[in-house]
C-alpha cells in the first residue's frame, strides 16, 4: 500500500507540475511565452537531476560536502569566462574542474593533516568562494560588455537559460542518469556499507570516485538555476522530503526527482515573471516548503504521526495501569 | 601449530599503526582449514583492527596475509565478512531481503542486476537465520538481534570458504545467540573456516575449538583446550582474570 502511495504521489506531482503552467496563465496573468516554457523545462530538468543525485549525498552524510563543492565552482566559472568568453559549455567545464579540485583538496586535507571534516570543508568553501568573488570583481572591471550576467551564477538566474542550453543540460543530465542506472547496485551497496562493499570485492575507491563525480556534475549543471550559494538546498531538500514518505531507495530517488522537478520548474517560472527575482532563492523556498510539509505530514515518520502514536501509547499505558491497579 | 591439512589463513608480521602508535604489532598467525576460532582480548587489543587489516579495509604498516596461499585480491571470492552491527546506518531506506541480497553483488559483478535466483538464495539464507518472515521488513524496524542475523544471512549468501565476523555476539538476545551458534556449527560442518571476534570469555570453550588471545601482540594461539589457561588469560588481560575452574572464568575485565 505504501508502495503504491509513493508512485501515486510521483504521478500527481508530475501532473500538477504540467498543469501549473496553463493554470498560472489563467490566474496569475503569466504570459506563456516560448521563453517561459524553456525556463520551466530547464528548471524541471535540473531539479529532477539534483533531486535524484542528492539522495546519495544525503545518505552518505555529505550534504555539507555538496555545499563546499558548489561554492568551490565559482572561480572555475570566472576562469572559464576569461579563457573562452561567455559560452555555457566553457563556464560549466571550468566550474566542474574547480569543484573537482575542491573535492580532491578536502580529501587531501583529511589524509595529510589532523583536521576534521568540518574544518576541511570550511577551508575549501571559504577560500574557493573568495577567489571566485575576487575574479568576478576583476572581470566586471574589464571593458568588454559581454561579462554581464556572470554574477547570475551566485544566486542563479533561470531566465538566462536559452534553448541551446537545454540541449546541453539535457544531454549531460541524461548521461548522469544512465550512469546512475548502470551502477545502481554498486552505489547502493557503497552508500549503505562501504566496508562490506570493499570486502566483497567491489572496487570501492573507483565506485566512490564515480559517484562523487556524478554529484559534482549535477552540482555544476544546477548552478545556473540555483547559484553556488543555494545549490546545496537544491541537492538536499528534495532528498530529505522524499525520505519522509518511503523506506525504499528506488522510491526515494524517484520521488526526490519528482519533487526536485516540481520545485525547479515552479521556482524558475515564478522568477521568470520578473527579472528582479533571482531564481535560486525562489526555488529553494518552494523546495523547503515541500520539506516542511513532508516532515510534518508524512505517514509514519511525520511529526503529526509520531505525536499521535505517542498519545496512543500513553493512553494505552494508562488504561493498563488502571486495570492492574483494580 | 596446525597438525594437518591446508592452512586457510597465514598472517605474517602484520603491523597496523595509527599516528605511529601500533594498534596491532607483529602478528603471526596460522589458521588451519576448518577451524572455528575465537579472537579474544581486552578492549583496545586490536581485534577488529586485525580483521580489517587482513581484509585490506585499513592500510597495513607491514606484513602479509595469505588466504589459502593467495593474497587477498586473488582470494576475494573465498572470503565472507560480517562487520560490526553498529558500523552502518540502520535507518537506510531498504528492506531486510535487499540487505541480504547485497551479499551477492560481489559475485554478480559490474552491470548485472540481482534477479530471481539471487532472491531465492537470499530467502534461503533468511530461513537459516530464522528471519524469513521479516524479508519485506524495513531494516529500521529490526531489533539489535534481528539486525545481527540479517548481517549473518548476508554473509551466508556469499558462500565463502573463510568467514570473518566482528563481534556478532555483542548485545544480542538469547534467540540470536543460539542462531549464531547454530550457523557457526553448520559452517564448520561444511568445512568452512570461521574467525570470530568475541568478548565473552565464559562461552569460549563451548563455542570455539580454536582460540587466539590478542593484546596488541598475539599472546597465545592454538587449540582452545591448550590456550584457554589462567596463565594465558592473565597475560592477555593483565591479571584481571582471577580464577578458572573447569573452563569457568569467574572474574574477567574487559
Amino acid at each position: 500500500m505504501a508502495q503504491r502511495r509513493v508512485w501515486l504521489m510521483i504521478v500527481a506531482l508530475v501532473a500538477l507540475g504540467v498543469g501549473l503552467l496553463p493554470l498560472s496563465q489563467a490566474f496569475l496573468g503569466l504570459r506563456l511565452t516560448y521563453t517561459v516554457r524553456v525556463v520551466a523545462l530547464g528548471g524541471a530538468l535540473l531539479g529532477a537531476l539534483s533531486g535524484a543525485l542528492g539522495c546519495f549525498a544525503v545518505l552518505r552524510r555529505e550534504s555539507l560536502l555538496g555545499d563546499a563543492l558548489s561554492h568551490a565552482a565559482l572561480p572555475g566559472v570566472a576562469i572559464g569566462f576569461l579563457l573562452a568568453g561567455r559560452q555555457l559549455g566553457a563556464l560549466l567545464v571550468g566550474a566542474g574542474i574547480a569543484s573537482w579540485l575542491g573535492l580532491r583538496l578536502v580529501a587531501a586535507i583529511l589524509q595529510t593533516t589532523r583536521l576534521k571534516q568540518d574544518a576541511a570543508l570550511g577551508i575549501v568553501l571559504a577560500s574557493f568562494f573568495a577567489a571566485g568573488i575576487a575574479l568576478l570583481t576583476y572581470i566586471q572591471s574589464l571593458p568588454d560588455a559581454s561579462q554581464a550576467g556572470l554574477d547570475s551564477f551566485i544566486f542563479g538566474q533561470a531566465a538566462a537559460i536559452i534553448q541551446s542550453d537545454i540541449a546541453l543540460l539535457g544531454g549531460v543530465g541524461l548521461a548522469v542518469v544512465v550512469a546512475l542506472a548502470l551502477f545502481w547496485k554498486e552505489f547502493k551497496l557503497l552508500t549503505f556499507d562501504a566496508d562490506f562493499a570493499s570486502a566483497s570485492g567491489l572496487r570501492s575507491g573507483l565506485v566512490g570516485a564515480l559517484l562523487s563525480t556524478l554529484i559534482v556534475i549535477t552540482i555544476v549543471l544546477g548552478l545556473q538555476l540555483a547559484g553556488v550559494i543555494l545549490m546545496v538546498g537544491m541537492l538536499i531538500a528534495p532528498a530529505i522530503a522524499a525520505r519522509q514518505w518511503t523506506h525504499s531507495l528506488e522510491q526515494m530517488v524517484a520521488l526526490a526527482a519528482a519533487l526536485g522537478a516540481f520545485a525547479g520548474g515552479s521556482g524558475a517560472v515564478i522568477s521568470a515573471l520578473d527579472s528582479d527575482i533571482p531564481t535560486g532563492p525562489m526555488i529553494i523556498v518552494v523546495a523547503f516548503a515541500l520539506v516542511a510539509l513532508s516532515i510534518t505530514l508524512a505517514p509514519g515518520r511525520g511529526m503529526l504521526w509520531q505525536q499521535q502514536r505517542q498519545r496512543e501509547n500513553r493512553r494505552h499505558l494508562r488504561s493498563r495501569r488502571v486495570e492492574s491497579g483494580a | 601449530m596446525p597438525e594437518s591439512g591446508e592452512l586457510a589463513l597465514v598472517i605474517d608480521d602484520l603491523t597496523v599503526a595509527y599516528d605511529q602508535k601500533p594498534v596491532i604489532w607483529d602478528i603471526d598467525l596460522e589458521v588451519p582449514q576448518g577451524a572455528l576460532m575465537a579472537i579474544v582480548g581486552p578492549n583496545g587489543a586490536g581485534k577488529s583492527t586485525l580483521i580489517k587489516a587482513a581484509l585490506n579495509l585499513i592500510p597495513r604498516a607491514a606484513g602479509s596475509v595469505l588466504f589459502y596461499g593467495q593474497p587477498y585480491e586473488a582470494a576475494r571470492r573465498l572470503v565472507g565478512y560480517v562487520p560490526q552491527r553498529g558500523s552502518v546506518d540502520w535507518d537506510f531506506p531498504t528492506s531486510v531481503l535487499d540487505v541480504v541480497t547485497m551479499g551477492l553483488y560481489g559475485k554478480l559483478g559490474w552491470l548485472r542486476r540481482p534477479g530471481r535466483r539471487e532472491r531465492a538464495k537470499a530467502l534461503a539464507a533468511l530461513e537459516q537465520v530464522g528471519l524469513v518472515e521479516f524479508a519485506g521488513r524495513q531494516i529500521s524496524q529490526l531489533s539489535g538481534g534481528q539486525q545481527q542475523r540479517t548481517f549473518l544471512a548476508r554473509a551466508l549468501v556469499q558462500d565463502a570458504q573463510i568467514y570473518f565476523m566482528d563481534e556478532p555476539f555483542a548485545a544480542v538476545d538469547a534467540i540470536t545467540e543460539a542462531a549464531i551458534v547454530n550457523i557457526l556449527r553448520e559452517l564448520n560442518k561444511r568445512g568452512c573456516t570461521v574467525l570470530v571476534v568475541h568478548h565473552d570469555l565464559q562461552t569460549v570453550p563451548a563455542y570455539f575449538d580454536w582460540l587466539t588471545l590478542l593484546n596488541v601482540e598475539v599472546v597465545a594461539a592454538g587449540r582452545t583446550e591448550q590456550v584457554f589457561t589462567l596463565e594465558n588469560l592473565q597475560k592477555a588481560y593483565g591479571g584481571r582474570v582471577t580464577s578458572l575452574h573447569g573452563g569457568q572464568v569467574l572474574a574477567a575485565g574487559g
